[in-house]
């Protein structure tokens, strides 16, 4: 008979994972404000540049504003203060 | 997804190969149909011409244009599962089922609990012998750790590190070393694209009392405390986060050989200069073990040779920018500097951080500090603000005095040093003692 082993689970204790709602969306963009986050990765902001040039090609109504967080990486909630009380929505980008 | 949960209809822009990772963090975040566009890797280095293409293109996730997704992803009707989210518990075991040491081997390696190389198996006898290293109880909660800091924190007891500390084949006299690791909460399997790993540093009377190398070999696999404690702070920072699985919880590009294991102890009794824990507040009569953040660069030396000015100036300018140096030094090296009168640490590291430039065109052509350190200086943050100001040639200084460390250590079989990417921050130096 093959002797059998009782070891460990050698996995830390993760937190339990509570469920979060989406924002209500937009029936439509036409008219709103969009704000461009430019999340500061190298590029980021010439990707974001292009992006408003499709909108002002493709969806010349929407009105689209561009902001940076103060820093990469970190939540800045001046930041989204400001797109809270001034946008209707908000396309975040871009990664590496 | 912060701007979800205040009520701003979002969708967050990504390139295709973070694909898993993103939905691994909204899953755990309790948003998994948060709304995401992908367009190839890379964006950086892209020109406007392709990055307009990108824009322009097919989302490489979806298959379906990239602009339609971005805008249904902001005006789309949500349905039942945007409504609710998901809300699960996700409990790990103390202990696995019963099996044969070789399917258990098995079962540590395809769950991704090692590093790819034989683990001593836990077993409760092993643990308990382990937990003989300590007087702290084993249900004692040590910290939290997290690969980065969008993910999020998992928190483990003492017994969950002694069980780490079983697999990399350390003695229960190791575990109060191990355990001051683990608290610093910093991980030593960051998933940073970087490819980083963190080495760590012993101090103080601990060093003899469990025999650690600070003499020939002693950045390579040549002792025991050192390799399996090195080994343990590896094992527990890939099982006590969540993982470091690629392309999920580890993202490096390249990968670092600095992640199997990198501690080592200084030569505090062969050194003419202060040991670095005393010069971080400790008394030399305290055990400590320190982390320094990096292991992406190693350069090396002789010296001090005629040219050794020259050759410094060199490393340093081919060192990452982004990323401090910890110079590990051999006593024949730190003796060689002594008698060109750097008596001490504090001495030469003012000389390095004095001759550490770069012109300011190279310095801001990186994509790491055009990242971190271009929004600081934006916002008149010293010495970054200074160095954006300079005139493209000029040579600027890269490294504040408080940012280069040094260590010695090596078997003075010859005086060499290694310049090692190694960023410090003063917490992370932390009480062996208080592990006991």
């Amino acid at each position: 008979m093959t002797n059998k082993l009782i070891v460990h689970d050698p996995r830390g204790y993760p937190p339990r994972v509570t469920g979060k709602r989406l924002a209500p969306r937009l029936t439509a963009l036409e008219g709103k404000v969009v704000f461009l986050v430019d999340c500061l990765f190298d590029n980021s902001d010439l990707f974001m540049d292009q992006m408003q040039h499709w909108f002002a090609q493709h969806l010349p109504t929407v009105r689209i504003r561009t902001i940076r967080p103060r820093e990469s990486w970190y939540d800045d909630p001046d930041m989204r203060a400001t797109i809270g009380e001034e946008g209707d929505a908000a396309i975040l980008g871009v990664g590496l | 997804m912060s701007l979800e949960e205040q009520g701003v209809p979002t969708v967050a822009v990504h390139t295709d190969i973070f694909a898993r990772l993103v939905n691994a963090v909204t899953r755990a975040n309790g948003m998994p149909t948060s709304r995401q566009a992908y367009v190839p890797q890379p964006v950086v280095d892209r020109s406007p011409e392709q990055l307009r293409a990108y824009i322009y293109g097919t989302d490489p996730v979806s298959s379906r244009p990239f602009m339609q997704e971005v805008i249904e992803g902001l005006s789309n009707p949500l349905d039942e599962a945007d409504l609710e989210g998901v809300s699960f518990e996700r409990n790990t075991p103390r202990l696995l089922e019963a099996d044969t040491g070789d399917n258990l081997q098995q079962h540590f390696q395809a769950n991704g609990w090692t590093d790819h190389l034989p683990v001593i198996l836990p077993t409760e006898e092993r643990v308990a012998r382990m937990l003989e290293g300590t007087s702290h109880a084993p249900d004692e909660v040590v910290g939290k750790l997290r690969p980065t800091f969008f993910r999020e924190y998992w928190e483990f007891t003492v017994e969950k590190v002694a069980v780490n500390a079983v697999m990399a084949g350390a003695r229960p006299e190791y575990l109060p070393v191990i355990l001051a690791l683990a608290s610093t909460g910093q991980t030593s399997r960051s998933s940073s694209t970087n490819s980083f790993a963190m080495i760590s540093l012993i101090n103080g009377p601990i060093r003899k009392e469990i025999g650690t190398g600070d003499g020939i070999g002693v950045l390579g696999p040549y002792n025991h405390a050192n390799a399996t404690i090195g080994r343990a702070y590896n094992l527990l920072s890939i099982n006590l986060q969540g993982g470091s699985e690629p392309g999920d919880t580890y993202m490096g590009s390249l990968g670092n050989w600095y992640n199997y294991s990198s501690t080592f102890a200084e030569a505090e009794e062969r050194s003419p200069w202060t040991p670095f824990h005393v010069q971080h507040g400790y008394g030399p009569t305290e055990s400590t073990a320190s982390v320094f953040f990096g292991g992406w660069y190693t350069q090396a030396g002789y010296g001090p040779r005629e040219t050794w000015q020259e050759k410094f100036r060199h490393a340093f300018a081919g060192a990452e920018q982004y990323l401090p140096p910890i110079i590990v030094m051999d006593p024949i090296c730190a003796r060689g500097f002594v008698d060109l009168g750097y008596d001490s640490k504090e001495k030469f590291i003012a000389w390095c951080a004095d001759n550490a430039r770069l012109t300011a065109r190279e310095y801001w052509d990186n994509q790491w500090i055009q990242t971190l350190m271009r929004p600081q200086a934006e916002a008149g943050v010293e010495p970054y603000a200074s160095r954006l100001r300079a005139d493209p040639d000029d040579r600027i200084s890269i490294f504040e005095p408080d940012q280069i460390k040094i260590v010695v250590a090596g078997g003075e079989t010859q005086g060499a040093w290694k310049m090692i990417g190694g960023r410090y921050q003063p917490s992370w130096t932390v009480s062996v003692d208080a592990w006991r």
